[in-house]
């Protein structure tokens, strides 16, 4: 048997470890990830059917999952979700309000300042940050580019 | 109308399913995720690619976080064209106000009401 | 007390008097259903944040060990011990109301065996009785380390799960009984390997273990036979086979009689993945399990390895890996 030294360590611990088990993960995150995006349809069809013009139901659609991920935060029924859903409930619209709401709960024990309003973008917060810069960027692009 | 649940389903099962490929193979944490597919979303819609595939999946190519992207610059190059060069600075959050809003009052109110929850497994 | 060889220390007068645990409902549904002195139904304890709660399973340990060792707080010369939250806040909070000596300690997990260690020093040195505290709790920890409790994630095969409990022993240097006694302590040297996966902890800390547990026994002179158990903190599966695959490696062969408290304290049924970890996890099985098998004579020698990953989320964003400790105490039924 070689000696196991602080060079080899890592490929001998990554030989060791138990993998994760990729059929299954990849199952659960497009079943939940599609399901979640069929609600979302469904939404834009309801809101189509009402009468709202195409774009704008499109975003009610979404503000309407937001929500309800957000209640269902509140509930704590959305954690049990992704620990078997994965990026199949992290990437839908859905997963961000998850992002918004939990540290929002988590550190209302802190105050409603610095506690639940400074740490509600925790997570969030870069999706932000990264949306605005770059679409700021790529508009200034098109604009000198496209004209 | 079944045909554009078919393919909400499929589309967006299968970039959640690349989400999950990505998270498999290089450990990438969540917010990292995120911000990953919002980044995409945006660059593929400054080709103007992103706009034909929600225009064929609909809420498969809309609910996923590359549709806030895609939003987000749609909004600012369409308010360049109205506005001028400030539209590349409000077109993009101006279109998305609607969903940032509603995840912050809900969230507060949310966390008003509730309390976090001990994990069981 | 005079040093033995290295880092290896020798005590004469330390006596393992009594112990006392609290247990979350998590760890009571696990393997050690039943031996623990109080187990919550709730990990709120009747409190409003988790941080009290915690707190309030520190109170309620160190006041009700006192009390279960027939002493009470003026006997108690000093209580060392520390948790894993930032500065230590549940234990040190938890002193305010407990008017005695108080040092306290951070090594991670291995915080318990560090308290031993420091506490069975301190008796040598002329103190009476001490107390020796640990704990974690799964919520606040988690918050801390790792996300928000409601945040949907994925949890990597290779994760623990954070024990929630709190273990108290008092060491006394004149025991009325008979009871078990610290005899030698083996002091941690920082481990580095290079793990980079917080996840993994098991994999950072058990080159740290397998060091300490090697200096042991070349510094008493000893075989790991001579041991009827030798339990690790909190490695858990994955950390544990890699520890016994390590020692066989270089010729120790501890199979058959290696437990590890992280892994032994949930079943698989419990889905903590690799098993517990935290700084509860040494301390609950010891002061439950162990001393009680201890006492009734199953074991007669037992080396108790306390593991602990000194990472925090600032060096883990920072690219830095993980260094680990491991602390050792023998304890010996004479």
């Amino acid at each position: 048997m070689n000696k196991i030294t602080k060079h080899n360590y890592k490929q001998y611990v990554y030989e060791m470890s138990p993998k994760s088990s990729h059929f299954k993960n990849l199952f659960w995150a497009f079943t939940v990830g599609g399901a979640i995006c069929c609600v979302g349809q469904a939404f834009i069809e309801l809101y189509t059917y009402v009468g709202v013009e195409k774009q704008l139901a499109s975003a009610l659609a979404s503000a309407t999952l937001v929500l309800i991920t957000a209640l269902l935060t509140g509930f704590g029924v959305y954690d049990k979700l992704g620990r078997f859903a994965g990026a199949g409930s992290t990437i839908p619209i859905t997963g961000f309000s998850n992002a918004v709401v939990s540290p929002a709960l988590e550190f209302r024990s802190e105050g409603y300042i610095y506690g639940l309003g400074a740490k509600m973008f925790l997570i969030a917060g870069p999706v932000i940050v990264n949306g605005v810069l770059f679409s700021t960027i790529i508009a200034f692009i098109t604009m000198i580019f496209g004209g | 109308m079944a045909i554009a649940f078919l393919k909400a389903f499929l589309v967006g099962g299968a970039i959640c399913m690349a989400g999950q490929l990505i998270i498999n193979f290089t450990h990438l944490t969540n917010g990292k995720l995120l911000v990953l597919f919002l980044v995409t979303g945006a660059v593929l819609q400054g080709f103007g690619l992103y706009e034909k595939l929600i225009e064929f999946a609909g809420a498969g190519a809309s609910i996923p976080i590359c549709g806030f992207g895609c939003a987000l610059v749609q909004g600012a190059v369409e308010a360049v064209r109205t506005d001028g060069w400030i539209g590349a600075f409000t077109g993009g959050l101006s279109r998305c106000a609607l969903g940032i809003a509603v995840a912050i009052v809900s969230g507060y109110i949310v966390a008003i009401i509730f309390r976090p929850h001990t994990k069981k497994n | 007390m005079s040093y033995y060889k290295n880092r290896t220390l020798t005590f004469k007068n330390s006596y393992v008097s009594d112990g006392y645990t609290v247990a979350g409902p998590k760890e009571n549904d696990g393997r050690l259903r039943g031996c623990f002195d109080l187990s919550l139904s709730s990990d709120m304890f009747g409190e409003k944040t988790f941080e009290k709660a915690e707190r309030r399973m520190f109170e309620h340990a160190i006041s009700s060990a006192i009390a279960k060792a027939n002493l009470t707080i003026d006997h108690i010369d000093a209580v060392f011990g520390g948790d894993l939250l930032n500065q230590i806040v549940s234990c040190s909070f938890a002193m305010r109301n407990i008017h005695t000596g108080f040092f306290g300690l951070y090594n991670a997990c291995a915080t318990f065996v560090e308290s031993l260690i420091l506490g069975s020093g301190m008796l040598n040195n002329g103190l009476e009785n001490v107390l020796c505290v640990s704990g974690s709790h799964f919520s606040t920890a988690e918050r801390q380390y790792r996300y928000p409790l409601e945040l949907g994630v994925l949890r990597s095969p290779v994760t623990q799960w954070t024990a929630t409990g709190v273990g108290c022993t008092v060491l006394t240097s004149s025991p009325e009984l008979k009871c078990p006694r610290i005899t030698h302590a083996t002091v941690g040297r920082v481990v580095d390997y290079g793990v980079m996966d917080t996840n993994n902890m098991g994999a950072a800390m058990a080159p740290a273990a397998v060091d300490t547990l090697v200096t042991f026994l070349h510094d008493t002179e000893s075989k790991s036979t001579d041991y009827d158990l030798i339990a690790t903190g909190d490695l858990g599966k994955l950390g544990g086979d890699i520890f016994v695959d390590l020692l066989q490696r270089q010729g120790i062969d501890i199979r058959g009689r290696h437990i590890d408290c992280g892994a032994y304290l949930y079943f698989d049924s419990q889905q903590t993945y690799q098993g517990g970890s935290g700084a509860a996890c040494s301390a609950l099985v010891f002061n439950s399990m162990i001393l009680n098998d201890i006492n009734k004579g199953k074991y007669n020698k037992v080396l108790l390895i306390g593991t602990g990953a000194l990472m925090s989320p600032t060096t883990s964003f920072q690219g830095e890996t993980i260094p680990a400790i491991a602390h050792l105490v023998e304890i010996d039924r004479r």
